[in-house]
């Protein structure tokens, strides 16, 4: 419950209709896009400035008062679920385009932009921002930079972390600071800029972002390639990449994914298949076809049952609808879907799905994995009953070994999510109990009072790691 | 709501489920008797239905979202929060266009939820204003259940239209003692009549050369005695592409209206006497010439899927509505191109969808289709034609706020395609994009017309250039 006088001094900062504390405010920011959580906030405010969200946080840090920014609160980390209570600010109303800068191809914007409008426009001045997240319909910049989401062309063109060159951010004081500008080099100092990126709002609010833009590639083209063999569609994702060849994507997708996928839309995709790999590649026309024939027969001699090159647009689309509409698939078969993002070395991918199959398999558990093979960032999704605890328990210790599985190949818990509340329990099997260390240290320097989205990252407890039982 | 009752920490690995029994309100009691939890529970909250929600796009507030609306709809039936003045006002927001449907990774029902929803908020309603509980009661249960008042209806809106008393209303500044929504309504509201399709033309009609099959004609009621031009024309259109038409004399108001606000009783036996008057008169189709009311036809299948009575012939009714459009691009036999009339220039034509037609009939090819084999006419595409304008029923009357804004955007983009002429394929659609061009000043340049009207004006029946 927020005192009267701290609802007083945010009113008197936004305005009467921009600070809400009803039941129907409330409960409509207590959840983002994370299956099975959900917490009450004590207020929600809708800032218009960046003036507006550094005098927010001095009344918040005045009566240390817990801030939650977000977006459209889309995560899949309960990145912004108000654990603690608080204030959840929302950046709807900051979703300006500052300015696009030809001269030095940058653009600066707001975080609450819908990254989808972002890229249409940047796109209709001839640029091209390639972070392309699922999500991006609905997901702000704003968000996409405190998560650092990726998407389906990171594999070549890297992920939100390598298009951020400048911030405007709020610290937990209220004091504003400025990090990186429209340079391509700057070595002032330590990296504020990549710090506060995917930082999960957990070291300041962003309120202005610095991105960086690129010509468009001129011409792409798509192919898929099935497979019998689970090794022969991972040897041939090590193999492209060991011929150095960099595909724009190079996507995949097991066998129970693709039963779900070809029932849901129908695309007539072979139901035999133990794997198919999606691999786009685009650039100069002439580099483009030189790839897709060298890729086609990398597929070939590992075995591929069938390869098959789009040769019209709407065939293309076709092909990448395929991949899209996993997701959609998958959520239709069962009430709850929990997808994850194990990521592990390329060369690991083959070990990863084989471990992914024999956990489902241990905890009898329905687990469909499809995923960015190329940059070795996987989406295994359970389907299940959020009412079944029973259930939804044995999901719990499957995914909690699959994330064992994945640092023991090299891996990592989070590619592309986030660690939020549903990952901190396992960020130390990660990064140590000295990288925790350091961690912890670097939010006390920026937020003294943890005030800035509290419960986020640093569990109370790391969970012991899973002996795995070999044989 | 007790607001001490909140928990703000409430945080837990499980949902909300903690059924603590606050003192409940009687609404609430009934939106847990009557909201499908699995459907509730089917929202796994991936926020893709925000992109596609007009309420949303206007305020960008979350609780005029699905996923908001779902969430307050579960918060109450996990007990968590009290439906209260702002929760029945959420429920009444939204315009039921259900866009949010496709959008749906999850495939969530959620006009089911909200119609469920509402038909909670409308039993314990203490926001309604006297004047639209009056409204509606007259219009629910009085007029559009009888098809013989709603031509009554229309034989006065014509009497005042045409005996001279609209004019002295207008003069005398009668008009000024309702809201200025409903002046601008009346203002657009096309000629009624006492008369009908049936009473204009008959209830039986002969394809034009071979028969396709035999189709029904669902009249509507607001269609039957605003737009009967549009439904004599409908039959005009199937005749001429092949198909005898019957229009059953004891059909009756397919029961939108009051589906979608939550008067579902009446509703089911508005769809009984449909399904009865079309099953007896030995149709293969029944057709629609009206977004809203189709969608409702074609869902009759799950309206009375729970009464064995009715199950089978319910689905039958509902697998075989299908709309006009989709009919004739389809399966009739109309010239390849429809010629134009005169000498007139070029037509620039645009289209506005129906989103009933659209998301529940799920059909918006058909009609482009059509509309570009009309000879001398170039087809624009309007900027999200697959947007609501706001028109949503009876919503532009009740919510005329939101449906204004939601107008003013529609037309800016209505402005840019430089059409002559809009097509619409629901009357209350047709009726919004009239208001719509009226009070953005275009009326000089630009009229709206439904695709019936627009096609059977280009029907050349000298030019036979048939596809099939």
């Amino acid at each position: 419950m927020l005192e009267e006088v701290v609802i007083r001094e945010l009113r008197a900062i936004v305005g009467g209709s921009f600070f809400r504390n009803d039941p129907e405010t409330l409960v409509t920011h207590s959840y983002d896009g994370t299956p099975m959580q959900q917490a009450l906030p004590d207020g929600v405010i809708y800032p218009g400035s960046t003036a507006e969200v550094a005098a927010i946080m001095k009344v918040l840090n005045q009566y240390r008062i817990p801030l939650i920014s977000r977006g459209s609160g889309t995560n899949l980390c309960g990145g912004t679920v108000p654990v603690q209570g608080g204030v959840v600010m929302v950046m709807y109303r900051m979703n300006r385009i500052l300015d696009v800068d030809l001269d030095n191809l940058t653009a600066t914007v707001q975080p609450g932009i819908i990254t989808k409008e972002f890229i249409a426009h940047v796109e209709s001045l001839g640029l091209f921002y390639p972070p392309d997240p699922s999500s991006m319909a609905i997901s702000t910049i704003g968000g996409n930079i405190a998560e650092c989401s990726g998407g389906l062309r990171g594999l070549k063109y890297g992920t939100t972390k390598d298009y951020v060159i400048g911030l405007e951010a709020v610290l937990a004081s209220g004091e504003i600071i400025r990090t990186g500008g429209k340079l391509m080099k700057d070595v002032a100092g330590y990296d504020l800029t990549k710090l506060l990126v995917g930082s999960e709002g957990t070291l300041a609010v962003i309120t202005e972002a610095t991105l960086k833009l690129i010509p468009p590639p001129k011409y792409k083209k798509t192919m898929l390639a099935m497979y019998t063999d689970l090794y022969g569609a991972a040897r041939t994702v090590s193999k492209i990449i060991k011929s150095q060849i960099i595909p724009a994507t190079l996507e995949f997708m097991d066998n129970p994914t693709i039963r779900v996928v070809d029932d849901f839309a129908k695309l007539g995709l072979p139901l035999d298949m133990e794997a198919i790999l999606l691999i786009e590649q685009d650039g100069e026309m002439e580099m483009v076809e030189r790839d897709i024939d060298m890729i086609a027969s990398i597929c070939r001699s590992e075995n591929a049952a069938k390869v098959e090159v789009a040769e019209t647009a709407e065939h293309a689309l076709k092909l990448m609808t395929a991949r899209r509409s996993a997701f959609t698939a998958l959520a239709r078969l069962r009430p709850t879907t929990i997808l994850e993002d194990a990521t592990v070395p390329r060369s690991r991918i083959a070990d990863m799905v084989l471990e992914i199959n024999r956990i489902a398999a241990k905890y009898q558990v329905q687990i469909c994995t499809f995923g960015h093979a190329g940059d070795g960032n996987l989406h295994p999704t359970a389907t299940t009953d959020a009412r079944d605890q029973e259930e939804v328990h044995r999901v719990e210790a499957a995914f909690e070994e699959i994330f064992e599985a994945a640092i023991r190949l090299g891996g990592t818990i989070t590619g592309e999510h986030g660690v939020g509340i549903v990952k901190a329990p396992y960020l130390e099997w990660k990064v140590g109990s000295a990288g925790i260390d350091m961690m912890r240290g670097i939010k006390q320097a920026f937020d003294p009072h943890n005030l800035l989205n509290p419960g986020k990252l640093f569990a109370k407890e790391t969970r012991k790691r899973v002996v795995i039982q070999h044989g | 709501m007790a607001k001490t009752e909140l928990q703000s920490n409430t945080f837990q690995a499980a949902p909300l489920t903690s059924k603590t029994e606050p003192a409940c309100s009687s609404m609430a009691n009934t939106l847990k008797l009557s909201l499908d939890y699995d459907q509730l529970t089917n929202c796994m909250r991936c926020g893709f239905c925000l992109p596609a929600c007009p309420t949303f796009r206007e305020t960008g507030v979350e609780a005029e979202s699905p996923r908001g609306r779902i969430a307050l709809m579960k918060a109450v039936v996990d007990g968590i929060m009290e439906p209260n003045m702002q929760f029945e006002a959420q429920m009444n927001h939204c315009l039921g266009c259900r866009a949010c449907e496709p959008a749906c990774p999850a495939d969530v029902k959620y006009g089911q939820l909200i119609e469920q929803a509402r038909e909670a908020v409308e039993k314990h309603t203490v926001s309604h204003r006297w004047w639209v509980k009056l409204a509606r009661k007259v219009a629910f249960k009085g007029v559009f259940p009888y098809q013989n008042r709603v031509r009554m209806v229309g034989g006065a809106l014509r009497f005042y239209q045409q005996s001279g008393l609209r004019n002295f209303v207008r003069n005398a500044g009668l008009m000024n003692l309702f809201p200025a929504h409903m002046r601008d309504m009346e203002k657009i509201l096309p000629d009624a009549s006492d008369k009908g399709v049936i009473e204009s033309i008959g209830t039986r009609h002969s394809a034009d050369g071979l028969r396709i099959a035999t189709v029904g004609l669902f009249r509507g009621c607001i269609m039957d005695i605003l737009f009967t031009e549009t439904n004599i024309n409908t039959v005009r259109l199937l005749t001429a592409a092949g198909f005898d038409v019957v229009i059953p004399e004891t059909q009756n108001c397919c029961g939108a209206l009051h589906a979608h606000s939550g008067e579902q009783s009446d509703a089911k036996e508005l769809a009984k006497r449909n399904i009865r008057a079309f099953r007896e008169s030995g149709v293969d189709w029944i057709i629609s010439n009206a977004g809203g009311c189709g969608a409702l036809l074609v869902d009759y299948g799950h309206l009375l899927h729970d009464d064995p009575d009715w199950r089978e012939d319910a689905a039958w009714f509902a697998s075989r509505t299908i709309d006009i459009s989709k009919i004739l691009a389809d399966q009739g036999n109309l010239p390849h191109t429809f010629g134009s009339m005169d000498e007139e220039p070029m037509t620039r034509i645009t289209y506005q969808e129906s989103c009933h037609l659209r998301n529940v009939m799920r059909s918006s090819d058909a009609q482009r289709k059509l509309i570009r084999r009309v000879e001398g006419a170039e087809f624009v595409e309007l900027f999200e034609s697959d947007r609501c304008c706001g028109s949503a029923g009876i919503y532009n009357l009740t919510q005329p706020e939101m449906a204004g804004s939601i107008l003013d955007h529609k037309m800016e983009h209505v402005k840019k395609t430089e059409a002559h002429v809009l097509l619409t394929s629901n009357p209350g659609c047709l009726l919004q994009m009239k208001h719509g061009i009226e009070k953005h000043g275009m009326s000089d340049r630009m009229q709206a017309m439904h695709v019936v009207d627009f096609l059977y004006s280009r029907l050349n029946r000298d030019k036979i250039n048939v596809v099939k």
